[in-house]
């Protein structure tokens, strides 16, 4: 009934070097021009992966029930829309005559 | 705890009257932590939603302003602090076994870990004061970006500071878990609040691997 | 079997420390009641003082500061500490767990813990009010507030920021009760509509409030620290912090009148005896509406600065929210439709509640269509849209709940005639107030101004008539309810017949809820079978 007694402490190890080993490629990879943006595409995908090896075994949810996926997606879902909302007025500003800049 | 009628006496001492077995119990518990961490993913997820409206307003900025920040203190603060995740894993490993003495050697190198942390955190803010780094009349930025290198500074602080205070909450949770297994409390049969603790410590280190890049890395490779 | 039990969980135990110390639901909605209902008369008694400035139209009675103020801690009040507790933290708190036929929420102390928090940020809340009060509206906008305010913002945003936590842990106790207690045979689709609605606002509990906790935060760090978040000078956006702010605080609409939508299924269906028109629909209806009610924020702000293209598309979604609105409307009218109908005191609340909640809705949409809104935002206009749903909506349906489910909170009945009378006075009373609302809006008188042009007299002068009958409306059942406690009849396990799981119990209830736990074999608006054949309470239950 638990959810984290069968994952091994080879597994936790091996996820704990994988995520160290992307700690430095992401550190590395930020001091490189990958141009076009590409540089903060790198840092949140590499992110985005060491949340996920977190998430899965870390914190079991690879051997959790559907519900425990449920929540963990909703609370990224909302996240989004937040994120998203936001920044659909900050992209689309200053596209009409009149409308307020975002300046200092 | 007023149950009437105990089940058995392990299941006594565990389960609270409202629940009919253990097993719901446990379930109950691990779903409520979920609900809290996705409360506390929107918790931050305000000021990410802050960083972002002002990144994709002010890049250029975001970027002067972020290689004012210690790059390597940052890496090897991210690297004690999924290294303190690790030693959490193995401490609700031992808890979860009913191996009380390795849970509490887990559970004191992640609280030291923790600490860790914490030192180097507070280490770089004493930079950044002495540097005029700290929004408020103080602050000095040199370069056209001065304005809006203050909200990145403004928005570094509280992020790095909530994520701080997380992390303190944390090392008292741990602390409570290290008496409760000094007392031999952990079985396979109750593990849960070193499991929930687990998952809170997890959830922290979680909000730091988005920190480091989003408030480090920005413009490390103009 | 239908007497009043000898012991129940008002009289297992006595002595203040008995309820401080309580983690029983039944008596934490007590605790609550009593503190909603202090911040409703407080809330309320700065309104008082509001209708008495707009009398005249010379602002005579305060200094505009003063009545700044007053509008400020009458939204304050009414938002944070009244409407939001109110049925999720009462009803929901009494309701929820015996509805689902569990002995307790999963999480008693949290939830007695809740309740502290939700006073310790009351608490703050009232000394702010002592110590002078704030002046920025209930919407703390910066940089007003984060720089220019001279009253005291730091303390209210404090109070405001507390009172959420207990907000996200009735949210969390709730989501987990119903997921995880459900009695045997007690499937989702079986469950009360009641249930379905609090879900759905435990999900914007959740996901919502945490963001006004943040966004409160760091107005509250930059006025304090000096941090720039929002400041123009520095390079800020306000306009973020709209977007932060009603992130939240739409969807707080939303958390105000859902639970009021699931007091209303419950009263539709037991006083017109029939099972809901479309169960599903008006189950899911709550969901979408939790779910769209987020994506709808920026209607808010149309006049305020945010992009054209951001405004477009908040206003389309914003439309989006009536349907299922108005599918839930329909499912209630055609659950009406051939039902033997009786006009009880709740029913009538109820019938209040459908009429003002549409008139509240259709003006919502005149406000989601941006050539409208630049007319008439900030007027009279958009005062009285809201208060017909806060007010007209949530307000009714609390009231409702609150009669139709007294007698098993009591286990005694309220005197029926005079609440009849009380619930035709309160809409009499309110219609008065706001209706002209909608016209000195539509006229351009704006809101938040302690002085108006002599034209717009009239029509203030019915409004605060209209107020003085509502208020009438509000301090009856005071009267008669506490009356009731000890001398109203004894009301017996289910004085109105319903068919909800709550009613198979005695009045009042025992500690455990349930002495056998149900097994529940059909859904809980089986108005053409007999309760025993919805329940069985065999086997014994464990504890």
């Amino acid at each position: 009934m638990s959810n984290g007694a069968h994952i091994t402490v080879k597994t936790y190890l091996t996820v704990f070097v994988i995520l160290l080993g992307l700690t430095a490629l992401t550190t590395g990879v930020a001091f490189i021009d990958l141009g076009g943006g590409l540089n903060n595409f790198a840092a949140l995908t590499i992110a985005t992966v060491k949340a996920l090896l977190v998430v899965l075994y870390f914190m079991h949810a690879r051997t959790s029930d559907r519900f425990t996926w449920v929540i963990a997606a909703a609370g990224i879902f909302w996240l989004l829309l937040l994120l998203g909302g936001t920044l659909d007025d900050a992209i689309t500003r200053n596209q009409l005559p009149g409308e307020l800049q975002l300046t200092p | 705890m007023n149950s009437a009628v105990p089940a058995a006496p392990d299941a006594f001492e565990v389960r609270a009257h409202q629940f009919e077995d253990v097993e719901q119990q446990h379930h109950a518990s691990w779903l409520g932590m979920w609900v809290f961490l996705a409360t506390e993913v929107m918790f931050f997820g305000g000021m990410f939603a802050a960083y972002a409206f002002y990144r994709v307003g002010f890049p250029n900025a975001f970027a002067a302003a972020s290689n004012r920040l210690d790059v390597t203190l940052g890496a090897i603060n991210t690297a004690v602090l999924i290294s303190s995740s690790f030693t959490m894993a193995l401490a609700v490993h031992g808890g979860e076994t009913g191996r009380n003495k390795a849970a509490i050697r887990y559970l004191l190198l992640t609280m030291l870990l923790g600490a860790v942390f914490l030192g180097v955190k507070f280490y770089e803010y004493h930079e950044k004061f002495v540097e005029h780094l700290v929004p408020g009349p103080a602050f000095r930025f040199e370069g056209p970006h001065a304005h809006p290198a203050e909200i990145f500074f403004s928005l570094y602080f509280a992020m790095t500071g909530l994520h701080a205070l997380h992390m303190i909450i944390g090392i008292g949770l741990l602390t409570w878990m290290a008496l409760k297994a000094r007392r031999k409390r952990f079985s396979p049969i109750y593990y849960t609040p070193i499991e929930l603790t687990g998952l809170y410590w997890h959830f922290v280190d979680l909000i730091w691997i988005f920190l480091f890049p989003l408030l480090y890395l920005v413009g490390r490779h103009l | 079997m239908n007497g009043a039990p000898q012991v129940h969980y008002l009289n297992v135990d006595y002595g203040i420390r008995s309820w401080l110390f309580t983690t029983d639901h039944k008596r934490i909605a007590w605790l609550y009641l009593l503190s909603v209902t202090l911040f409703f008369f407080f809330g309320g008694f700065f309104a008082t003082l509001i209708r008495l400035e707009l009398m005249t139209p010379q602002g005579d009675l305060v200094q505009a500061e003063t009545y700044n103020k007053f509008f400020t801690m009458h939204g304050v009040t009414m938002v944070f500490f009244f409407l939001i507790p109110s049925i999720p933290a009462v009803l929901g708190n009494f309701l929820v767990p015996m509805m689902v036929g569990a002995r307790d929420l999963a999480f008693p102390r949290l939830n007695l813990a809740s309740w502290y928090i939700f006073i310790l940020g009351g608490l703050f809340t009232l000394a702010s009010a002592a110590a002078g009060g704030v002046d920025t509206g209930w919407t703390f906008y910066t940089p007003y507030s984060s720089i220019y305010s001279n009253s005291h913002v730091a303390l209210t945003v404090v109070g405001v920021f507390v009172t959420g936590f207990s907000s996200i842990l009735t949210g969390l106790n709730f989501v987990v009760t119903i997921h995880k207690m459900r009695a045997p045979g007690l499937t989702w689709f079986r469950l009360p509509l009641f249930i379905w609605a609090i879900y759905a606002t435990s999900i914007i509990f959740i996901l919502g409030t945490p963001v006004i906790a943040i966004t409160l935060l760091l107005v509250g760090l930059e006025r304090v620290f000096n941090l720039g978040f929002f400041d123009p000078a520095r390079g800020g956006d306000p306009v973020l912090f709209q977007h932060l702010f009603w992130f939240y605080s739409h969807p707080a609409v939303y958390i105000m009148v859902l639970p009021a939508m699931g007091v209303e299924s419950e009263l539709v269906t037991a006083f017109a005896r029939r099972r809901v028109f479309g169960y599903s629909f008006v189950a899911f209806s709550s969901l979408a509406i939790a779910v769209i009610g987020f994506l709808v924020w920026g209607h808010h702000m149309f006049v305020a600065g945010q992009s054209v293209h951001a405004g477009l598309i908040f206003s389309l979604l914003s439309f989006l929210v009536a349907i299922p609105s108005a599918i839930k409307v329909f499912n209630w009218t055609a659950t009406l439709h051939r039902g033997s109908i009786s006009y009880d005191a709740p029913m009538l609340y109820a019938l209040g509640f459908i009429g003002l909640f549409t008139i509240g809705g259709l003006t919502g949409l005149f406000l989601a269509s941006i050539g409208v809104d630049v007319h008439v935002h900030d007027t009279y206009f958009v005062i009285a849209h809201f208060h017909y749903i806060m007010v007209g909506g949530s307000v009714m349906a609390y009231l409702g709940g609150i009669h139709f489910w007294w007698p098993k909170m009591t286990g005694r009945t309220y005197p029926e005639p005079v609440a009849r009378v009380a619930a035709l006075i309160v809409f009499l009373g309110f219609n008065l107030t706001f209706f002209p609302q909608f016209v000195l809006g539509y006229l351009g008188m704006p809101r938040r101004y302690h002085a108006y042009p002599p034209e717009f007299q009239a029509l203030n002068v019915m409004s605060s008539a209209g107020a003085s009958i509502l208020a009438v409306g509000y301090v009856l059942p005071l009267i008669y309810l506490i009356w009731s406690l000890r001398y109203g009849r004894v009301a017996g396990r289910n004085p109105w017949g319903a068919r909800g799981l709550e009613w198979q119990t005695p009045s009042p209830p025992p500690t455990h809820n349930f002495d056998v736990t149900p097994r529940v074999v059909a859904e809980a608006y089986a108005y053409d079978k007999e309760p025993e054949e919805t329940y069985e309470f065999g086997s014994p239950s464990r504890a």
